[in-house]
Parts: C-alpha cells; sequence; structure tokens
C-alpha cells in the first residue's frame, strides 16, 4: 500500500458555496441597515431595534426548545404553547410570594426574584415535559399526523390544568422595580426590561452552543439530530435522550413563559397558544435543530416586526408571514437545514 | 464451526409487508472474517440489521456469545461489543472526524494507542482530524466509519459493503485493514460484492438467495469451484466484482 494513494485530498467548498453558507449572517445586519434607511430617525431606529432584538430573543427561548425536539425527536409538539403559558403561570406565583422583592428597589433583590420564578417555572414545566413525553408523544414517535392530533389534545388538557389550578382570569404579572420603566441612549428610549431580555436571551444562546457543542451530551444531540438510528447502533439509548431533550424544550418553553408574560405584564391561558406562530415561524425560518437558524429567525421576526409596525402598521401581521415565504423560497429547507442522512 | 460467535436460527424478519428474511440459518465463527455474498435483495443488508436490531426478527433465534439477543434493543446489542458500518456509511456528517471518533469512544476517552494505529490504516483521518466529516471524499467518509467501529476493541464488526463505489486503492487500504482486525482475533461478518476483497479477507463464506442461506462452507473451496459458483450465484465470482 503506497503512501501516494492516501494523499490527502478534501472535497473543498467552492466560493459560492462559502458564501452561501455565510449568507445567512448577514441578514440580520441587513434588515438593520434597511430599518434605518426606511426609518430615517436614528433614535426611533435604536428605540424599535432594542424592542425588535428584545422580542426577538424572547421568541428565540421559547423556540429554542422546540426546535431542538422537532430536529431531534422528529416531533410537532403543538403542545409546547401551554409549557409557555404553565411556565408564566407558575413563575407568577413565585413573583406572587416575594412580592417584597420586586418591590425592593435594589436590582439584586429584583434579580433574585426574577431567576427563582425562572427556575421554578422550568422545574414545573420540566417535569410536566416529563409527564407529557410519557403519556402524549411517546406512543405516536415517527406518526406526524397522530403527533398533531395528540399534541393539540394536550394542549387543551394542560390549558385546562391551568384553569383549575390559578382560575380563567387574565392576571397582572407586575415586573420588578428595577426593570420598570426605561432610560435613554443617544437619544432614544429603552425598556430597562428589555435590556434583561437580551441579556437573558444571549447568555441561552451561548449556553446551548456550548452545551451543544463541548459536551459530551451535545455531541449526541447534534448526532442524533442528523442520524438518530446511527446513534442506537453505537450504543446510546436515544430514548433516554430524547426524553431529557423534550423535558430541557419543554422547561426552555417555561423560561420563555416567564420572560413573555412580563413583557407582556398580563397572562392569560392562551397567551402560549398565541405566541406559537410566530414561534414556529423561526423554527421554519431557521431550519428544524438548527439552534443558530433558530437564532437568526428570531432576530428577523422581531425586528421585522417592530419596522413594519412603524413604518406600516397594517402590515405588521403578516410581513413575518411574508419573510418565512420569501427565506423558503432561499432555502426552502430554511437557514440552516440539518442534514439528515437516513 | 461448533465455535460461533454468532448464530442465527430460522429467523424471519419483515419490513412492513413484506417478507425479507425467511428462515435464515447462519453461523460466525470465532476469530475469522464471515463473508455473505448474494445477488441485489438477497437480504444480505437486512440479515446485518436484524442482527443489531434495527429490524426485529420476528420468528428464530440470533445467539451471541451464548446468549440470545433478538429482543434486545440496538443499543443493548451494540453494547455487548458489536459494531455496526452500514451500507450507507452512516458517519454524522455535520460532525468532525474527531467527534464522530468520540462518540464511538462509548468509555468516554479516545485510547491514543488505538488512534495511532487507525492513523496508520488510514492516514487521512489524521490530515483531517478536525474537519467537518461532511467535507470528506468517498473513500474517506467509509474510512472514517471503519474507523468509528474499531476505535474500541468490539468482539464483532458488522460490515456493509465496504468497497461499493471505492476507487481500488481504497479497496487495498480496507482489505489491510480487516487483514490486521484478523490477526487481533476480532470477528467480522462482512457483506461484499467485490470478490476479490471477499477473497482476500474471507474465512468461510455464506451465500443468501431469496432471504435464506443456502450455501455455507469454507471461502478457500468456494473460491475454486467455479460450478458452485454459477450454479449459487448464476456466474462465476470473478465476474461478480
Amino acid at each position: 500500500m503506497s503512501n501516494n494513494l492516501f494523499k490527502p485530498r478534501i472535497e473543498r467548498p467552492s466560493l459560492s458555496q462559502v458564501i452561501d453558507a455565510k449568507a445567512p449572517l448577514f441578514l440580520v445586519p441587513v434588515l438593520m441597515l434597511t430599518g434605518l434607511l426606511a426609518i430615517g430617525s436614528g433614535s426611533t431606529w435604536l428605540t424599535l431595534t432594542a424592542a425588535g432584538f428584545a422580542m426577538g430573543m424572547m421568541i428565540f427561548i421559547m423556540a429554542s426548545g422546540l426546535t431542538v425536539i422537532f430536529g431531534l425527536m422528529d416531533v410537532i409538539n403543538f403542545g409546547h404553547g401551554a409549557f409557555i403559558s404553565l411556565g408564566a403561570f407558575a413563575g407568577f406565583t413565585i413573583l406572587g410570594l416575594l412580592g417584597s422583592w420586586i418591590e425592593n428597589p435594589g436590582i439584586t433583590m429584583n434579580l433574585g426574584a426574577v431567576f427563582l420564578a425562572i427556575a421554578f417555572a422550568m422545574l414545573v414545566t420540566g417535569l410536566a415535559g416529563y409527564g407529557f413525553e410519557r403519556l402524549i408523544v411517546k406512543p405516536v414517535y415517527g406518526q406526524h399526523l397522530k403527533q398533531i392530533l395528540v399534541t393539540m389534545g394536550g394542549l387543551i388538557v394542560t390549558q385546562q390544568l391551568i384553569y383549575v389550578i390559578w382560575g380563567p382570569d387574565e392576571v397582572v404579572l407586575v415586573r420588578p422595580t428595577a426593570f420598570q420603566g426605561s432610560f435613554v441612549v443617544l437619544g432614544a428610549a429603552v425598556e430597562k426590561y428589555r435590556v434583561l431580555a437580551i441579556a437573558i436571551g444571549l447568555a441561552l444562546f451561548v449556553a446551548m452552543r456550548l452545551v451543544l457543542n463541548r459536551t459530551r451530551i451535545g455531541l449526541l444531540v447534534r448526532a442524533g439530530v442528523q442520524n438518530g438510528e446511527m446513534v442506537e447502533a453505537l450504543g446510546y439509548q436515544l430514548r433516554k435522550l430524547f426524553l431529557t431533550v423534550f423535558m430541557v424544550g419543554c422547561a426552555l418553553a417555561g423560561l420563555g413563559g416567564v420572560m413573555w408574560g412580563m413583557y407582556q405584564e398580563t397572562i392569560t391561558v392562551h397567551m402560549g397558544a398565541g405566541v406559537m406562530i410566530s414561534v414556529f415561524i423561526v423554527v421554519i425560518i431557521g431550519g428544524p435543530g438548527s439552534i443558530e437558524g433558530c437564532f437568526i429567525g428570531a432576530m428577523l421576526v422581531g425586528l421585522l416586526t417592530n419596522y413594519t409596525g412603524f413604518l406600516i402598521p397594517k402590515l405588521a401581521l403578516v410581513s413575518t408571514i411574508l419573510l418565512m415565504g420569501a427565506v423558503l423560497m432561499w432555502r426552502p429547507q430554511g437557514l440552516y437545514p440539518v442534514v439528515k442522512t437516513h | 464451526m461448533s465455535d460461533a460467535l454468532l448464530s442465527l436460527n430460522g429467523v424471519h424478519t419483515y419490513i412492513g409487508p413484506y417478507h425479507i428474511l425467511q428462515g435464515v440459518d447462519l453461523e460466525v465463527p470465532r476469530g475469522g472474517v464471515t463473508v455473505l455474498l448474494g445477488r441485489n435483495g438477497a437480504g444480505k443488508t437486512t440479515t446485518l440489521r436484524t442482527i443489531i436490531g434495527l429490524w426485529q426478527a420476528s420468528q428464530g433465534t440470533i445467539r451471541f456469545d451464548g446468549t440470545e439477543i433478538q429482543k434486545e434493543t440496538t443499543p443493548a446489542i451494540a453494547r455487548r461489543q458489536i459494531a455496526f458500518v452500514p451500507e450507507d456509511i452512516g458517519i454524522f456528517t455535520d460532525l468532525t472526524v474527531h467527534e464522530n471518533i468520540l462518540l464511538s469512544a462509548r468509555s468516554g476517552a479516545i485510547d491514543e494507542a488505538r488512534l495511532g494505529w487507525i492513523f496508520g490504516l488510514f492516514p487521512p483521518l489524521r490530515t483531517f482530524w478536525q474537519s467537518t466529516a461532511g467535507n470528506l471524499s468517498g473513500g474517506q467518509k467509509q474510512m472514517l466509519a471503519v474507523a468509528r467501529a474499531i476505535i474500541e476493541p468490539r468482539k464483532l464488526i458488522l460490515i456493509d459493503e465496504p468497497t461499493k463505489g471505492l476507487a481500488p486503492a481504497i479497496i487495498n487500504a480496507m482489505i489491510a485493514a480487516l487483514k490486521e482486525l484478523k490477526e487481533m482475533q476480532t470477528t467480522i461478518l462482512l457483506v461484499e460484492q467485490n470478490f476479490s476483497m471477499a477473497r482476500a479477507v474471507g474465512d468461510t463464506v455464506a451465500v443468501m438467495d431469496d432471504g435464506r442461506v443456502v450455501y455455507s462452507g469454507e471461502m478457500a473451496e468456494l473460491a475454486v469451484d467455479k460450478k458452485l459458483q454459477e450454479r449459487l450465484m448464476g456466474l462465476s465470482l470473478e465476474a461478480h466484482q
């Protein structure tokens, strides 16, 4: 065996392939620039951009769990919205118990209250996710139509349980004192809460990337998204991985619920289902299973909603659907399709 | 063939409504290479996938190292130190070469000495250690698939057509790798259409047709008996490569 036979060669991507791969990274800056040119006023643009990023981060938080569930488990979970609502109500319970903490003007106590509410909401929704996966999702793996039907049923049942526990009324969720009001940056008013939402969203994105790229469980998830059968043939129990990912996905929905609830300042049992259209749009734009695609998609949706809401209010509702249509015409599998090899 | 590491007795497998394996009887002796031959659609791939549990046997027994495994899940079977290299290679193309190998090292760490041995067998894997596996050439992907199966010692390796569509140089590398594994007393069940490869590494052979094993014996005997080859496979094995 001559070593010449092994002269290392690799199928290097062409320049056009490299540009095509990097192109989604430029979408957000291009949209921001287009927004600046269309809006004209720098301070108004900055306010809308901050609002767009905050909204995008919250949608990312809610969509990140769904996209991993979708990508890894091939499960279309229409019940995801119920976990958003459940998380918001669980967080509301903790914030209610910590009234003195959220009324305290000190940011430490406020942050403590928010993080305790988030931790409790994630715990509750993660455990609820365990029951949901075992009872509702597990029997219908690989059966998309049945998944839609049973997860819709699960959504209704979970909503009714929320009614039973917290009652049918709309609930006001008061933001902690330090996150009420806004401050002025370069002549633009930026809500304090939005800065918190952006910080938590960014922290989650970084954490998810670290877990997926630097840990063994992340490696398994990435491999499982691509070829679950081969992961099993290597000796790993994919069903246990499915369950773990499903619970984490539901916990992230709970986190998103708390953040979205404090953003809206009122919570209802239907709030999760209401935001699911945006969440699904983000998952589809990003490419199911892709965290990077989900993040870019969420930023695009957040920014576009705010820009069009200011420029052409009547178009705001459909702008994200038009965006999804445009992205799918360009990349039918989403911005960063996860290549399935089986 | 008394010291069989793996034996299949009357194994039937359905894929949907199709009755693919119709009573497979097969013995794989310990420490050698058994080649599974047969025309397309004979049931060779289904046999491997049934052994590893990706498809369930509806009837019959699969005994590995003294234990019946036909009702076990794929991960449980794999954890009995059985590795599987599928026909479609099955590497994770979005992961790097390093990550693919790391995932296959179930102990959680890669044995550096064994990795050095693998690099000796397949030098491109060292060169492209941090490259995305999807960017490798077809031959390099196949090397990675085999490397993944042997990164830790395994009792049995199931390999499905490792030379399919590969250049002769890569096929020679595969033959060398399998011969080294044989010297290390690793048992291999190899599905192969390339007779040069089959003859070079095979100790025993089983020929399948219509979901059954219709012949089993020593490779050396089949390799020289053209009439038997033509009776079993419709053509001589020299033409079957």
